[in-house]
């Protein structure tokens, strides 16, 4: 099972995702990338139904540049949170999108932040947030080390920690993360954790 | 011919091994939640705890739970914590756009009727809500009522409850009421009888917010209680 976790530091926020697209027990590749960059200051991470999650955080990548072009202005993370629960929201008692989000942003004015959105839409803001059966062990490695005023080392040592334990402690547990960070500069691909390198793809 | 799946299908592996009472009422346990109104002398007190969970994990402990219509009435919802969500964005859009046109805010009994009408719009896909209503009506008496998921209506002259945590409140309310209470004994009263209930429920807790209104002021309040 998919496993996606983000915490906010000190003037960034961190967004990790595990890196494998699996069917029932087959793993087709090991480095998915389950974090989208919706634009140059905001991170989804997203977990659950593989289709899903790439139609629903491609949509919603598309609309908020959509509103960029049409008012000339990004949009918010905040905004941009509560867009993507309204899209969940409208298609929830239709033909819901199974797909668990973190979103995560900065914004000159309010600095980092993180939203935990359900698959069933309900939205909250939060400094530390994880889905699947990895939460079990971030949420727990991060309310014993986690700190709001943390720097980008003190963070990726627990995001390694974190990452560790799912390792070690999840029968199932996915030998690949990828970590993306947020900031005023922008949000960018941090760094791999690999411990299993995929067959690089042969050209056409 | 295989149906369509449908929204909350998936809760359906959560009814095995269930008691057949509960029915389909697994779905108003899902994120947990505690909420009471209190009436006093000329004042009423409302509060919530603070516990968003999905299932067994407690995702945060900040969550807010009572909303603010204007200044002088206040919804709580309880249950599935997307619909109260939807629900409190449609409630005030409506109170709104009814300001702009009557330039007067809602009396609480009106608002209460418009909660219960778009509640029963949904009658057969209803908001898996249940709402608590409290405001200040005409003279600056207090009016509280609750309903149930589907708008009925259940108007009280001393408390209501509701959440997964209701029948502990009923229980600690009706035990620790009284009437006419003044604006500090009701906070006392309500904070007493809201940690109480929220302490035997596992699924509502981690502190409480309690609102006390009187016609002159709000006090906000956060309560520190067994965090867990």
């Amino acid at each position: 099972m998919e496993s996606v976790f983000g915490l906010v530091g000190k003037d960034f926020a961190i967004v990790v995702a595990d890196s494998s697209a699996v069917h029932s027990i087959l793993v087709h590749k090991t480095n998915e990338d389950k974090i989208m960059l919706l634009d140059s200051h905001k991170l989804m991470g997203a977990s659950g139904e593989t289709g899903d999650r790439a139609q629903f955080t491609e949509y919603v990548q598309k609309n908020v540049a959509l509103y960029q072009f049409r008012n000339g202005i990004p949009l918010t993370t905040a905004a941009t949170a509560n867009f993507t629960r309204g899209e969940l929201a409208t298609a929830l008692r239709k033909n819901p999108y199974m797909v668990n989000i973190i979103l995560a942003g900065y914004d000159k004015d309010v600095g980092p932040s993180l939203y935990f959105i359900d698959y069933i839409a309900s939205l909250h803001k939060v400094d530390k947030a994880a889905f699947g059966y990895g939460s079990y062990f971030a949420l727990s490695m991060m309310d014993r080390h986690y700190r709001r005023d943390m720097t980008v080392e003190e963070a990726i040592e627990l995001v390694d920690k974190i990452i560790s334990e799912i390792r070690s402690r999840l029968v199932v547990a996915p030998p690949n993360f990828l970590i993306k960070i947020v900031d005023k500069d922008g949000a960018r691909q941090y760094a791999w954790r690999e411990s299993i390198k995929d067959a690089p793809v042969a050209a056409a | 011919m295989r149906r369509k799946a449908l929204a909350f299908d998936h809760f359906l592996h959560l009814n095995v091994g269930k008691c057949s009472n509960f029915g389909s009422g697994v779905i108003f346990e899902y994120n947990g939640s505690a909420l009471v109104a209190m009436v006093g002398k000329n004042c009423f007190a409302i509060a919530s705890d603070r516990r968003l969970g999905v299932q067994l994990q407690t995702i945060a402990t900040d969550f807010q739970k009572i909303y603010r219509i204007h200044h002088t009435l206040f919804i709580g919802l309880a249950g599935l914590a997307t619909d109260t969500q939807t629900l409190y964005q449609r409630l005030v859009f409506r109170h709104k756009l009814y300001h702009l046109r009557e330039e007067r805010d809602m009396k609480p009994e009106t608002f209460a009727s418009l909660v219960s009408a778009v509640l029963y719009e949904k009658r057969f896909g209803p908001y898996f809500c249940q709402p608590v209503i409290a405001g200040l009506g005409d003279d600056d008496k207090p009016f509280i009522c609750t309903m149930d998921s589907i708008g009925a209506k259940e108007l009280a002259k001393d408390f209501v409850v509701a959440g997964t945590a209701s029948e502990s409140l009923y229980g600690a309310c009706e035990s620790m009421f009284k009437p006419d209470m003044e604006a500090e004994e009701l906070f006392e009263t309500i904070s007493q009888a809201l940690i109480s209930s929220v302490d035997r429920d596992c699924l509502s807790g981690w502190g409480g917010h309690v609102y006390l209104v009187t016609p002159t002021e709000v006090t906000e309040r956060i309560l520190k209680g067994r965090m867990d």
